[in-house]
């Protein structure tokens, strides 16, 4: 990867938007694997759709049209309602079990 | 002329007493079940008179119903046919059936289980006639197995009895040994001929020369004669033949001395020309035949029950039978299965009627003097033993002798075991008279012996009469068209049968009437052999050891145990396990936390785009 | 020029990404977020999304994310708590994710020409008219089924969270 100092052209490279979707995307997953607490595993779900979001755009860039804007623009919107009811839902199962922790949610086990 | 009538009407009368007889009340019993056989018989007799039997001017005649399998080259059709052979049949089947019929209607009257005997009685008889009527292999064989199973169900009557089911389980399983070698028999005739209808595969026969050696039609003989000694109860498939004693007596009239046990020599009769073909065939069951015969007057001698005299005596008179066919003297032998039937139904009948009036006993060693009080029992019984003495004139003599004199001219010493084996005959069945009718009376004081009722002694009255008379039917001479000339042999021949025959009766006399004194001394003096003979020469235990254990422990160690239990239920109770097995396995990965599920997702996707990228050409 | 500022954005979104990964309380992991999305809307001004650029500032970060922090005050929870099992993806799935950051990248870099560069103002579609000509035409329906998604949302939250009429 070309890195400045050593080559300052007038651009960032493309590869550099990808490349920082993708980790932004793998923190995302890191943080829906690794915490305990819903509403931060939700939080970590919304991080993943916005690196998807980037990808978008820096695609939409590359081929000079602005489908990706809109297709940036409806995850924005489907993201918004599943955020409602997503919440939603974390409301009732708090009301019934008293707690936040996603291990505690595993009546499906055995 | 609508011969299909002829088994039907029967068949009409086991499905009838079959499902309804347990509502119907026994007069409605008896005249559906008679009243089928005497409509059978009349029709028989009018079918009979129809085809010109009665002038002596029958020929062949075919009736075809429908094709019955259809299947590449093979053509079966439902053929009857009537020609001259199978009207003796006709009228011995259906006549002395009709007889028999009559009989039981009386011996049965205070049995349980009424309807059901009738019923198995009338399938019998369509059976039967679906045999002598079939114009093809296959329809014979039907009938064949069809009489098997009618036995089955008969002998095993009393089926709350070990001992007759037993005695039924034997007959079958017997006879299916035998039924094994005549399907075999049938399909090298069909592969040989291409066809089982009887008019093309004689035809074809005709055309070929006389195998010297074994070949296939000589394997064809012995094979058909295979099936002849299961059913006909020969050497060594005899054993089912006494045991089958265990049924009612109008059973053993019927099915082990008249009708079924002659199918065997009805199908040889019938498959002459293919015998007659294999050089060596006829020899070989005239062998079987004489062979069988003394073996079964031997043990004949020494028996107590009444029941298995008559039985032993059977497979004599059948074995003599067997000596008539393989001499070449098939009209003969014809002429002595419609004797046989005669004397040997009255036989048993009027045993049946003796013990009728003693309620139930059947061991000669506890009857005596019975002459005066069952006077019309002992007088046609009498009848009969004069009969299957060879007494002259009775019908026993004149088909006895023409099988005699065939089997002189075929080896004397044929003729000579033969006369001896009359002479036993004639022994046996005047000892079991003497003893039974003669003498003190041994048994049970309390019994009051009544002569039975007219239902039982009409038709034991009629057989007398054609046991008597019956040699004046010149069956010979009827079925010369089919077999040839009868032989004529020379007269000392007769003198020596006769005299033996005579003197067996008087030797009878002597042991049992004047001196009774002498055979228990000769038992005693002769105790080894009496006691061979006593005990059928160990014959069902040596096959019990050799046969049947082995079979019986090879199925229970071999089969069951090692192949179904541990093999095949291995494998189906293997597969369910290794699937539960597998199932708890994959179990494991249903952890019920929701970020495990998470976990799979990520790895998933992992694969999935290092697959596709790595398939890019990554 | 281009590259500095997207160099700051970068690394503005990644410290806060990984904040919100780490962080106990679940305010500081939403705050973090936000962090996120308005560096986010930086880059998205870069690459010419204007429009997108508004629109994630005032959707996501003024209206979701204030959602969320509502949410977590309600709830007000708190830190969270150690873990009392370890479950496998603790120990597989930080090797897991580096293996996909590793190879995606390597995609990119495989699928991409090196010479591919973003310069601010060189793509001009992403205007709210050229959106609004594009969404109201070719994107009717989807746009007509998402505002009906959206009433759905609505009903379906406010059935699950109010109280039960007894």
């Amino acid at each position: 990867m070309p890195f400045p100092p050593f080559q300052m052209i007038a651009g960032v490279p493309l590869t550099w938007y990808l490349t920082l979707s993708v980790v932004l995307f793998a923190l995302g997953v890191a943080g829906f694997l690794f915490r305990r607490n819903i509403i931060t595993v939700f939080m970590s779900i919304e991080l993943m759709l916005n690196a998807v979001n980037l990808s978008f755009i820096a695609f939409s860039y590359k081929l000079k049209q602005n489908d990706g804007h809109i297709f940036s623009f409806f995850v924005m919107v489907v993201a918004a309602a599943e955020a409602a009811v997503g919440l939603a839902i974390i409301l009732t199962v708090f009301k019934n079990r008293q707690t936040l922790e996603i291990d505690e949610v595993s009546s499906l086990k055995d | 002329m609508q011969l299909w009538l002829i088994p039907l009407l029967p068949l009409a009368g086991f499905a009838l007493n079959g499902l309804f007889g347990r509502r119907l009340s026994k007069a409605a019993i008896n005249a559906i079940a008679v009243g089928s056989v005497l409509l059978s018989f009349l029709w028989v007799l009018k079918t009979l008179n129809t085809l010109g039997a009665f002038n002596g001017s029958l020929t062949a005649y075919n009736e075809h119903y429908y094709t019955w399998i259809q299947s590449g080259a093979l053509n079966i059709g439902v053929d009857f046919a009537i020609d001259r052979l199978t009207a003796v049949w006709l009228m011995i089947v259906t006549g002395v059936g009709l007889l028999i019929h009559i009989y039981a209607v009386g011996y049965m009257a205070h049995e349980g289980g009424y309807y059901r005997f009738f019923a198995y009685l009338n399938l019998f008889m369509f059976f039967m006639l679906v045999l002598v009527l079939g114009a093809n292999y296959l329809l014979l064989f039907v009938g064949w197995e069809g009489v098997g199973l009618c036995s089955y169900l008969l002998i095993g009557f009393y089926f709350l009895e070990k001992f007759a089911t037993d005695a039924g389980n034997k007959a079958f399983i017997v006879n299916r040994i035998g039924d094994f070698g005549f399907s075999l028999a049938v399909f090298l005739i069909w592969t040989h001929f291409g066809s089982l209808d009887f008019g093309t595969v004689f035809g074809k026969v005709q055309g070929m020369p006389v195998e010297p050696n074994v070949g296939w039609i000589t394997a064809i003989s012995l094979l058909l004669l295979v099936g002849a000694t299961g059913k006909s109860a020969q050497l060594p498939l005899y054993v089912w033949l006494p045991d089958a004693m265990a049924g009612p007596t109008p059973v053993s009239a019927l099915i082990h001395a008249a009708t079924m046990v002659t199918a065997g020599i009805y199908m040889i009769a019938r498959s002459a020309p293919i015998f007659l073909h294999s050089a060596s065939a006829l020899d070989i069951v005239a062998i079987v035949g004489i062979a069988t015969a003394f073996f079964a007057a031997t043990i004949g001698l020494a028996q107590t029950d009444i029941k298995k005299v008559f039985a032993y005596s059977t497979v004599s008179q059948l074995g003599y039978m067997f000596v008539g066919l393989g001499t070449g003297a098939f009209s003969a032998s014809v002429f002595h299965v419609m004797t046989h039937a005669f004397f040997k139904a009255l036989l048993f009948l009027g045993a049946g009627s003796v013990i009728h009036a003693l309620s139930g006993e059947q061991d000669l060693r506890r009857m005596g003097g019975l002459a005066k009080k069952i006077p019309i029992t002992c007088v046609t019984l009498f009848c009969a033993g004069v009969a299957i003495a060879g007494v002259p004139p009775f019908s026993g003599f004149f088909s006895k002798d023409a099988i005699l004199a065939a089997a002189y001219e075929h080896a004397p010493w044929m003729y000579w075991l033969g006369v001896f084996t009359a002479g036993m005959t004639a022994f046996y069945v005047f000892r079991a008279l003497f003893l039974c009718f003669f003498g003190e009376y041994r048994g049970d004081p309390h019994l009051h012996p009544h002569e039975s009722p007219p239902s039982m002694w009409i038709p034991l009255a009629i057989l007398a009469a054609l046991s008597l008379g019956g040699g004046y039917i010149n069956i010979p001479k009827f079925l010369t068209p089919m077999f040839g000339e009868p032989h004529e042999g020379e007269p000392w021949l007769m003198y020596v049968s006769v005299a033996m025959g005579l003197g067996g009766i008087l030797i009878a006399y002597l042991f049992y009437v004047v001196a009774p004194a002498i055979p228990e001394g000769l038992a005693k003096a002769f105790s080894g052999p009496y006691r061979w003979i006593y005990n059928k020469f160990y014959v069902d235990e040596f096959y019990d050891a050799t046969v049947v254990e082995p079979v019986i422990d090879g199925s229970r160690e071999l089969l069951w145990r090692i192949a179904d239990v541990r093999m095949i239920d291995g494998v189906v109770n293997g597969a369910g396990t290794t699937a539960s097995a597998m199932g708890n396995l994959l179990r494991r990965a249903q952890s019920g936390y929701i970020r495990d599920y998470a976990g799979w997702v990520v790895g998933g996707a992992i694969l999935v785009i290092a697959y596709l990228g790595l398939k890019g050409g990554l | 020029m281009d590259a500095v500022l997207f160099l700051i954005f970068a690394a503005i979104a990644v410290v806060c990404a990984v904040n919100l990964v780490v962080q106990t309380h679940p305010i500081a992991s939403a705050l973090s977020l936000i962090g996120v999305m308005g560096s986010l809307a930086g880059i998205y001004l870069q690459l010419g999304g204007e429009f997108i650029a508004a629109a994630q500032l005032v959707v996501y970060a003024g209206a979701i994310m204030v959602l969320f922090v509502f949410v977590i005050m309600l709830l007000n929870e708190g830190k969270e708590r150690k873990a009392k099992r370890r479950l496998w993806v603790t120990f597989a799935g930080l090797p897991l994710l580096l293996v996909f950051v590793a190879l995606i990248h390597n995609l990119i870099l495989h699928v991409l020409p090196p010479s591919d560069s973003v310069q601010f103002g060189a793509f001009t579609g992403g205007t709210a008219g050229a959106i609004g000509m594009k969404l109201f035409t070719a994107y009717l329906l989807p746009f007509e089924v998402t505002s009906v998604l959206i009433l759905i949302a609505i009903v379906g939250a406010i059935v699950l969270a109010r109280k039960e009429v007894d």
